[in-house]
């Protein structure tokens, strides 16, 4: 028996739904899918410097496990075909960080005759973060707009039903 | 939806009254090694591998193409794109094409800057090669090493031009911006700093027994067949060809330079595995320090772009530049007819080359050991689809 | 005894092959060669391949480029002896409707995925060629990207090939 949806608006679950979240949102593994150069900049932040490790985020190698997936770098549409079906093995909830110009629009590759311009045409993005590549410090921006979108997020509460239904 | 366009022939054989079968996996395109979307096609009997059919253009990015449509001086941010690990390299490339068919003079204080860019890109290469090496191999501390002497490597290069990894930093005819001030001093720092790491890091992995147990004799290439593959860089020096292109197609200032060519020796294993070819990186990353300390130190005055138009527009004609990258021995073939586009620009690169020669080098393998090939060999994968 | 001169490489060839060698074109080091008759390609890489004197042991690059002007398409050779550090250009012209070029995959390794690369992009059809499919372009992908008439498609399995520019208003 699920409790998500069940209960109804008051100070309790609210302050459950912000436990809940706080312990998510200090977890969320993403998924190693590094395409091009943006994924040497994710390399870069998951390295002593700037390092993703301390909000809780660790790399993983498959999509099963995961919580988030960043897509940095260039998507071909070859490799677009892929990545849903990557996303769609993820469980829920799940999260997609597009990082970088290639991953937001096709950047310079908007020429391109084989690049997927964004990612968004195949799967729904939370964040985006901008940049060709994005320095680590703007990364880690994005993944704490991420944390602060999860902290948003409410699960226990009933969610209210339209006038005529 | 299909693997590939062929047909795979799965085996069946009886074996004690069991029936065993061939498996086809596919690894990749997203798997856990950084070395880019690469995928195979392994065809497996349990462990050990039958064959690895490579299957590429996870990246084509179509950069050939975009260089018919950007024009010569639009190209240099595309350039770095080519191989992102090791981008003055092709910036270097495509600046030399440019300036061999216009005939274009560089002034010699923006060569040296070209050589010190390059160089220190070839340390910062050599050190995710070995670092995710390791890391394929199963060690995680030395990437970590590895990818925090890279940091100090960024810092001083994004002093130069203000990238960290697609530097955009050489333009037709020179380069883009002078060396800061302090800025020596900086880099001669660094290198009083990382020449001894570079024997810790020796120390810590490269003859651990574990690291050479899982290198030693394992995907040996010949020299002949290096040859006929057209394998370049630390892939050829490691079965033992002594070419490099610094020192045999000499380009830039490189004949001023004093530099030895390491190559491999067969000395733990079989000449050609790739214990060899992960050794010539580590010492070619000590011969480039040598490099760079000799640039620092003759660095001469002077402008460091020559005059070159805006709207350049070189001979008609064609060109063949070789430079040596990271990966090898990187081939730009430029055909210019004349106006303000190039007509046709193909990269050759040495990954390409790499990456065909690893369904004949994976029979009888073990799918570990793939693992250990794809790292010695220094794939990337924007080099093999462009 | 070497054969280092691009000009004395010519020679040799122009010796054994008569007219199916073309005139020596190119100025400088890294472009001096010569167009070769599509017919004599594989017996003229094999003798360049396996001659003591040339020894081009190495096929540095194999790339197609497409003249609409001149309506062919040429693929263009770039051998190079690492015994002897000589490089040489050979170049066959193929008609643009139907390129068709005889494989040296057999005498080069190296010209197996070069090739491949040169059918998958330019739509030159390498006959002798072990597997000739393409290589970085999806299977299903129409036409020949590097062409110079190449038409992008709109679509490709649902996805659309081009992006509203935000700059509009």
């Amino acid at each position: 028996m699920s409790l998500i949806n069940t209960a109804p608006e008051m100070a309790l679950t609210t302050k459950i739904d912000d436990f809940l979240n706080w312990t998510r949102k200090s977890s969320v593994w993403y998924m190693l899918f590094g395409l091009a150069c943006c994924a040497i900049e994710m390399m870069q932040t998951g390295g002593p410097r700037a390092d993703l490790d301390r909000f809780g985020a660790a790399p993983r190698a498959t999509p099963r496990v995961s919580d988030l997936i960043i897509v940095s770098g260039t998507l071909t549409l070859k490799m677009a075909l892929r990545t849903k079906v990557l996303y769609d093995q993820m469980p829920d909830p799940k999260y997609v960080i597009s990082m970088g110009s290639c991953a937001n629009c096709g950047g310079l590759f908007q020429l391109a005759y084989s690049v997927c311009d964004g990612v968004d045409k195949v799967i729904p993005v939370d964040v985006y973060v901008p940049g060709c590549p994005p320095r680590p410090e703007a990364l880690t921006e994005g993944l704490i707009k991420l944390q602060e979108k999860i902290q948003q997020e409410r699960w226990l509460v009933r969610k209210p039903v339209a006038a005529n239904a | 939806m299909s693997l590939t366009g062929f047909e795979v022939e799965i085996q069946r054989e009886v074996d004690g009254g069991l029936t065993t079968e061939d498996m086809t996996l596919s690894m990749g395109p997203q798997h856990p090694s950084t070395h880019g979307v690469l995928r195979f096609v392994v065809r497996a009997d349990g462990e050990v591998m039958k064959e690895a059919i490579p299957d590429i253009g996870y990246l084509h990015r179509s950069i050939e193409k975009i260089s018919e449509k950007v024009g010569w001086h639009g190209f240099m941010p595309y350039t770095d794109r080519v191989d992102y690990v090791a981008a003055m390299f092709c910036n270097q490339g495509w600046a030399m094409a440019a300036e061999r068919l216009a005939g274009i003079e560089v002034p010699k204080r923006a060569e040296y800057c070209r050589i010190i860019a390059a160089e220190f890109n070839r340390i910062q290469s050599h050190l995710l090669s070995v670092g995710s090496m390791a890391m394929d191999i199963g060690a995680y501390t030395p990437f970590i090493h590895t990818v925090r002497e890279r940091e100090y490597i960024n810092d001083l290069i994004e002093e130069l031009c203000g990238a960290r990894l697609t530097f955009n930093y050489m333009r037709i005819g020179g380069v883009a911006w002078d060396i800061p001030p302090g800025w020596r001093e900086k880099a001669l720092s660094f290198l009083e700093r990382f020449e001894p790491l570079i024997d810790e890091y020796n120390a810590l992995i490269s003859y651990n027994k574990i690291y050479t147990e899982r290198l030693r004799n394992v995907a040996a290439i010949s020299a002949q067949e290096a040859i006929d593959y057209n394998l370049v860089g630390p892939n050829l020096r490691g079965s033992g060809v002594r070419y490099d292109v610094r020192r045999d197609l000499p380009y830039s200032v490189y004949p001023e330079l004093d530099f030895d060519v390491p190559v491999g020796s067969g000395e733990l294993g079989t000449l050609g595995d790739c214990f060899d070819r992960y050794m010539v990186r580590m010492r070619e990353m000590k011969e480039s320090c040598k490099i760079l300390r000799q640039c620092l130190a003759q660095l001469p005055q002077g402008p460091v772009i020559a005059k070159v138009a805006r709207n350049f527009k070189p001979a008609a004609g064609d060109c063949y530049v070789r430079i040596e990258s990271a990966r090898g021995d990187m081939g730009w073939y430029v055909v210019s007819d004349g106006t303000a586009f190039p007509h046709r620009c193909k990269i050759r690169t040495g990954s390409f080359a790499a990456m065909s020669i690893i369904q004949k080098v994976s029979r009888n393998l073990m799918i570990a050991d793939l693992i250990a090939v794809i790292a010695s060999f220094d794939l990337v994968a924007p080099e093999i689809d462009r | 005894m070497a054969v280092s001169d691009p000009a004395a490489v010519h020679a040799v060839l122009r010796s054994h092959f008569g007219d199916a060698i073309g005139d020596l074109a190119g100025t400088r080091p890294d472009n001096a060669g010569t167009t070769v008759a599509p017919s004599a390609l594989v017996e003229v890489c094999r003798f360049l391949k396996t001659e003591t004197g040339l020894a081009f042991d190495c096929l540095s690059n194999l790339s197609g480029v497409d003249y609409p002007k001149r309506n062919i398409i040429e693929v263009v050779y770039h051998l190079y002896s690492y015994r002897y550090r000589h490089l040489f250009v050979l170049k066959v012209e193929a008609p643009r409707d139907n390129p068709a070029v005889s494989s040296v995959a057999g005498v080069w390794s190296a010209a197996e995925w070069q090739e491949r690369e040169v059918f998958d992009l330019l739509g030159v059809i390498f006959e002798g060629h072990p597997d000739l499919r393409r290589i970085l372009m999806p299977e299903d992908w129409p036409g020949h990207p590097l062409r110079k008439d190449f038409v992008e498609p709109e679509e490709y399995h649902g996805i659309s090939t081009s992006r509203e520019s935000l700059l509009k208003t």
